[in-house]
């Protein structure tokens, strides 16, 4: 057994929140980039400017590049040969959000009761915690701050097995579209398609944590990735929603067994502050 | 060519202004969200006071990041004004003028906007640190114990927005999407 102190895990999770929120992912960076060369609209390609000249002063003064610096989303890979001590590990993890979005100055965004009083609770905790259990000796954490605007935008829908791909599209296209401007395009599209309704929930957030520009190995899911970027970069939504050919960066679906009567699929869209890091322990 | 505009907002102004100019904003605006909208609306209703005059002024949609040692504000960009709607009416009908903020409006804001001569700009969504940047000076000056849904002052130099509703109701959402829109 390799023994891990929960201290470090905190610790680890502290500078994860503030580098996740003052760094763009180079991918991300790279993918408006492209987008830039290909808009046709004069004012879209002038918000793509804005955007990543926003992501560089961000990274340049050690802010963070979008006020809203979410959620903690938190996926942790916890090895089955690693024993944790120094403390319980959900308090360590809340206590590592606590330091970071106070020591890095990040807005704290989680109120409670949800739906009564929507008290601030002040540290930004919760954190939302994805706990899953591996082979080896290691700790994976993947820091993603979700933002609401983007969060709002996100729908499920129990598809019968008989609606097909057509059926799965026809979701896709509607729920960009309706979205419209609101969650800060050009957005990402994560899709779990399959398993139960809480297994597609977290698969389409998974979803959201690929590299920009990979696609999903089964070569038949990822002709439907390419397929669905496509038409909704025909909905003329683009940049902000101002008009333009970049609406959507990536499609990145993911699949799960489903029951025999069931296709549920989830789409969670991403701004373009597609924010993450990760760090193994 | 952004135009550059001084606040508070005049029907002068505004009667110049058309849905997907980019704007250069200068002068005093007020941030105001969810609960801030919530309480001025509140005011309102019961006949009191509001904690600033609203007459031709301008609401930026914004929950900022606190600022750091020797910074104005922290990160600054606009959040979804949809969640505004169902105060912004009222708003406009005792004076205010201006919005800024990010993404759709339902069609009893567009009315109000029209009636009362008023315009709804966007700030880009997710560019909160260059923003910020046009930010010069910052106070609370009501609901402090909102935290970052307070209302604060601003003072804004060529802080950049593009107009999404014109004073006509012509709204640059539908209108570049439908000029993008490949059927």
């Amino acid at each position: 057994m390799r023994e891990v102190n929960v201290k470090e895990i905190a610790n680890v999770i502290e500078r994860l929140c503030i580098e996740s929120n003052y760094y763009l992912p180079e991918d991300v960076k790279e993918a408006l980039q492209d987008s830039l060369k290909k808009e046709e609209s004069p004012l879209a390609k002038e918000i793509l400017q804005d955007i990543l000249k926003n992501q560089e002063i961000a990274r340049r003064t050690q802010v963070p590049i979008c006020q809203d610096t979410g959620l903690a989303v938190i996926f942790l890979e916890l090895g089955q040969d690693v024993r944790l001590t120094g403390g319980d590990l959900n308090e360590a993890i809340n206590e590592g959000v606590r330091r970071g979005y106070k020591n890095g100055y990040l807005r704290k965004s989680a109120v409670d009761d949800p739906f009564l009083v929507r008290k601030n609770t002040g540290d930004n905790t919760p954190a939302i915690i994805h706990a899953k259990i591996v082979a080896g000796d290691k700790v994976k954490i993947i820091l993603a701050p979700k933002g609401g605007g983007s969060e709002n935008m996100s729908a499920l829908a129990m598809l019968k097995p008989s609606d097909g791909v057509e059926g799965i599209k026809k979701f896709v296209i509607d729920t960009v579209d309706k979205a419209g401007s609101n969650p800060c395009p050009p957005i990402i599209v994560g899709i779990g398609i399959g398993g139960t309704i809480e297994k597609t929930t977290l698969i389409a957030k998974e979803a959201l944590l690929r590299t920009v520009g990979q696609h999903n190995p089964n070569p038949e899911i990822a002709k439907l990735e390419k397929e669905l970027l496509e038409e909704i970069n025909k909905l003329g939504i683009g940049p902000q929603g101002f008009g333009g050919r970049t609406t959507a960066l990536a499609v990145n679906i993911e699949t799960f067994p489903a029951h025999i009567a069931s296709m549920p699929v989830a789409i969670n869209i991403q701004c373009h502050v597609a924010r993450h890091q990760e760090a193994i322990i | 060519m952004s135009k550059i505009i001084n606040t508070p907002l005049t029907d002068e102004v505004i009667n110049e202004l058309k849905a997907g100019d980019r704007v250069l904003l200068n002068g005093i605006i007020y941030t105001g969200r969810d609960a801030a909208h919530k309480r001025l609306v509140e005011l309102i209703r019961k006949g009191e006071r509001l904690p600033m005059d609203i007459e031709n002024q301008t609401i930026y949609h914004v929950g900022p990041c606190p600022a750091k040692p020797g910074q104005v504000i922290g990160s600054a960009g606009p959040t979804t004004s949809g969640r505004m709607d169902a105060y912004a009416p009222l708003l406009m009908k005792h004076g205010l003028k201006g919005m800024i903020g990010k993404g759709l409006r339902n069609k009893e804001v567009v009315d109000a906007i029209r009636k009362y001569n008023c315009v709804y700009f966007a700030a880009i969504g997710g560019a909160g640190a260059l923003l910020a940047e046009a930010i010069k000076e910052s106070e609370v000056i009501a609901f402090p114990d909102l935290g970052a849904e307070a209302i604060y002052k601003l003072r804004v130099e060529n802080f950049p927005v593009t107009v999404v509703i014109d004073r006509e109701g012509n709204d640059l959402y539908r209108i570049g999407k439908e000029k993008y829109k490949i059927v």
